[in-house]
């Protein structure tokens, strides 16, 4: 702290601004370095039993292509629109910000109903994440996902209000670039799901 | 669940430990009653965001699971000290070995070595607090209530019970019915979660928050060590939080992760939990290496030899760290080959590790060593590891391990390894640092008095047991039959444990002493210390340093006391200083982690809800809170200085 934490610099974009912001930003990608390892033990757990279905289905004959598919539409736009909330706060315009981030999270909530709809599909099927060790991995995988991506609606909603109360400032601004970091950051992981565990589940 | 068997009932042992434990908290309400303390703890401890604090509470906590492990580990010796014996049936040691080791590594050596590296790193570094001091104290109390929970479990519901690696299907609900291994599952999650948490702040702190000088290459060791190891937490315990998320979906949600049947696989257990267990080990020794650099370079008088071959081993150990972890279970089904490669990578480790013994003892040589107990210890380490680093070398013989593999040989060596190395860094960490926590010095005779009957005891219970595990003893085991031959050095063992025992009390009693007679540390630099923790106060003023001190070599404050005769401020380069407000969140917080993991741990699952709710309550509340500190002012920096520095 000390002087340090208020050294400003007014030739940085406004997240970027005090010393505090930019120390949570450095630590925040730290912590999404750890959510790599995280997912990475994840992926790694669902590659070893994927093809371990017990007495339950396998991935070929339970994934619907069609849920996923939309599902994978909504998530990629909202990382887009997501960038784009961002391009409008570089350019100083609140209103398109948080238009936007609306926009963003509307998608997200898409994706999350689609995934949940495609769960209970599953269950439906006799498919649960008790029946072998496939569906567990798979459940937890995608699951932990969506969790993310759920919480990221919350966090995203909390931003959007404080963003109403208090307009651009350096924090404000700070917190909408961390949860975008956030935001594109499920996306990625969301690509690696979709080729991982969809199309190779369809394809072995 | 029955009521009856909610709490731990059939065992004098546990009675007596009910007792003892409601005598203690009835005896602590009293006491902070009594003397009207309970505003005192409130604002200065439970709600402080201070690392120095911060550092002290975890080190606290530590010399309480020393005890508490300690415990344990004289109930086994007074079990194995004689063939038959009927002291401990086999259940209540396969829970006592069980906690002796989850605790001993995970709420003992973890928040030593985290409390020594809050209290030392942002001052070494020139820092006035962490970077996320209102994430520090969440860590903390993240650590503090898993701990609780953990330690909960022997009175209520029943302690895990299969072994700190609690390898599948043993831990699974087809082999362990009772709640004890979701302790294990959950309590563990809880403090894991403080764990990454404190890696990622401190790596940023390092990063960002040196003092203007202080280039990488001219840290202090001991901040390299902390610096390597955070990177060690930051990706080994997002495994750990993985392993132990899908244990508590098997134990309590019925999934088939490491079941035996529908395709589980239980050897995907052993897998992960060693992919965190090996880094495990070395986040807790590469901070002790950088203790001992700290405290050979200073009681030798000299500058520490080979700066950069130490972080270019620490480096190389850091990342061998990641691809041994097959050697904990060479015996358990992997080929030749698998096998081959990772007793190849095993063995390099000990390289690096060559390289920095020798360098410390290059450090001592020619140095005019003045042997203080901070000393001894370190001095002590170094041919103790050795043994443990040159047997940890012939287990890595794959071929030979599997006559090695679980036999008093390992119990040997891994006790070798952290004992002689982390433990005894503790210990020299703890007086070493100890005048700048409190402000006075631990008394020296008896300080040595631990030291020896520590050491001394230490070897004499450890260095049988590599010939009991020659001999065929295995571990685990609770009992075993007189003709075995074994019963000579298991005497001996526990002649060596109680030693240690005795020492562990003298220096509890050295505490309680030096608190009311030890020599108070008027300078500030008690023994002509070379890093910046030793140009502030002693305890330091919360803000650390009155100015940003310049930082021009290798041994900052040594090149100040050489060049300007030290660290001089002059109050007319004061400006105010801007301080983290102090917050009892992380506090209520972690109460309601703890409420949730309880919950989860009896598969009361709206308990677990509310706690949930909680936790979102409070995170709610802290997206929210607009508060930016506050600053001191330079007419309360110049009072607290002149307070602080009265004696210099």
């Amino acid at each position: 702290m000390g002087e340090a934490a208020h050294r400003y610099d007014e030739t940085l974009p406004l997240e970027y601004r005090t010393q505090e912001s930019r120390l949570n930003i450095l630590g925040f990608w730290i912590f999404l370095g750890a959510e790599v390892a995280l997912f990475a033990t994840l992926f790694a757990t669902y590659l070893v039993l994927f093809q371990r279905t017990g007495s339950g289905p396998t991935a070929g004959e339970l994934f619907e292509v069609q849920d996923v598919l939309i599902e994978t539409l909504l998530l990629l736009t909202s990382s887009f629109t997501c960038g784009l909330a961002i391009f409008e706060m570089r350019r100083g315009r609140i209103s398109g910000l948080i238009a936007w981030l609306l926009v963003t999270l509307l998608l997200g909530a898409g994706f999350i109903t689609f995934e949940i709809r495609e769960f209970i599909h599953y269950v439906h099927e006799g498919a649960t994440m008790q029946t072998s060790a496939f569906l567990s991995s798979f459940f937890v995988l995608v699951g932990t996902h969506g969790a993310h991506v759920s919480v990221g609606i919350g966090w995203m909603i909390l931003i959007i209000i404080q963003l109403l109360q208090r307009g651009f400032t350096p924090k404000t601004a700070r917190k909408v670039f961390i949860v975008s970091l956030y935001w594109h950051f499920l996306d990625v992981v969301w690509i690696f799901i979709f080729t991982l565990v969809y199309l190779l589940g369809m394809v072995i | 669940m029955k009521w009856s068997e909610f709490f731990v009932t059939g065992e004098p042992l546990i009675y007596a430990a009910d007792v003892a434990i409601v005598l203690t908290m009835v005896g602590i309400v009293f006491v902070l009653t009594y003397f009207k303390k309970w505003k005192w703890l409130w604002n200065e401890w439970l709600t402080t965001v201070d690392h120095k604090k911060i550092g002290v509470m975890y080190i606290i906590c530590a010399v309480l699971m020393l005890f508490r492990g300690g415990v344990d580990a004289l109930l086994m010796r007074a079990q194995l000290t004689a063939p038959n014996m009927k002291f401990l049936d086999a259940q209540h040691y396969n829970e006592i070995f069980t906690t002796h080791g989850t605790i001993m590594i995970l709420f003992m050596a973890m928040p030593f070595i985290i409390g020594l590296m809050n209290i030392v790193v942002p001052l070494q570094i020139g820092a006035r607090d962490v970077a996320f001091p209102y994430l520090n104290a969440l860590s903390f109390w993240l650590f503090f209530f898993g701990a609780l929970l953990f330690n909960i479990s022997f009175v209520i519901g029943g302690s895990p019970d299969a072994g700190w690696t609690a390898y599948f299907p043993l831990a699974g609900n087809e082999f362990s019915h009772g709640v004890g291994n979701n302790y294990y599952a959950v309590a563990l999650q809880i403090s894991g979660i403080g764990t990454l948490m404190t890696g990622i702040n401190f790596l940023v702190t390092i990063l960002k928050m040196r003092a203007p000088g202080m280039t990488l290459m001219r840290m202090p060791m001991f901040t390299w060590t902390i610096l390597i190891t955070c990177v060690l937490i930051i990706f080994a315990f997002p495994v750990l939080t993985v392993a132990l998320a899908l244990m508590t979906f098997d134990r309590v949600f019925g999934t088939q992760f490491f079941t035996m049947a529908n395709g589980g696989m239980s050897m995907l257990w052993a897998n992960l939990f060693w992919i965190w267990g090996h880094p495990e080990v070395y986040i807790v020794i590469l901070p002790s290496f950088g203790i001992f650099s700290e405290v050979v370079s200073t009681f030798a008088q000299k500058r520490l030899f080979g700066y950069k071959a130490m972080v270019g081993s620490i480096v190389g150990i850091a990342f061998l760290s990641f691809i041994v972890w097959v050697h904990h279970f060479f015996t358990m089904g992997a080929g030749p080959a698998v096998n081959s490669a990772f007793s190849i990578t095993t063995m390099a480790i000990a390289i690096p590790t060559g390289v920095k013994i020798f360098n410390w003892l290059f450090t001592i040589r020619k140095g005019k060593i003045r042997f203080t107990t901070a000393m001894l210890w370190s001095l002590a380490f170094i041919p103790n590891f050795v043994i443990g680093g040159v047997t940890g070398v012939m287990l890595a013989m794959a071929a030979a391990d599997y006559q090695y593999h679980n036999s008093y040989f390992l119990i040997a060596h891994f006790h070798y390894v952290l004992i002689a190395g982390t433990v005894f860094a503790c210990f020299a960490g703890l007086h070493y640092w100890y005048p700048k926590m409190f402000g006075h010095i631990l008394n020296e005779r008896l300080g040595k008095w631990t030291f020896w009957l520590f050491m001394i005891g230490f070897n004499v219970c450890f260095f049988p047991m590599y010939f009991l595990g020659l001999m065929g003893m295995t571990r685990r085991m609770y009992t075993y039959s007189a003709g075995l031959g074994w019963t000579p050095l298991n005497v001996v063992a526990t002649v060596g444990a109680v030693l240690m025992g005795i020492g562990f009390i003298v220096l509890c009693y050295n505490i309680y002493y030096s608190a009311r007679y030890g020599e108070r540390d008027m300078t500030g630099d008690p023994w002509n210390g070379r890093t910046l923790e030793w140009a502030t106060a002693s305890p330091p003023v919360h803000y650390n340093f009155p100015v940003t001190p310049v930082v021009e070599d290798v041994d900052a404050y040594w090149v100040m006391k050489k060049k300007y005769g030290g660290f001089h401020v002059k109050e007319e380069d004061l400006k105010p200083i801007h301080m983290p407000s102090n917050s009892g969140r992380p506090f209520w917080m972690s109460v309601a982690f703890f409420v949730a993991g309880f919950g989860l741990v009896f598969k009361w699952f709206a308990l677990a809800i509310v706690g949930a709710l909680f936790i979102v309550l409070g995170l709610i509340l802290r997206s929210f809170e607009d508060d930016d500190g506050y600053h001191i002012p330079v007419d309360e920096i110049k009072r607290m200085e002149r307070a602080a520095r009265k004696g210099a």
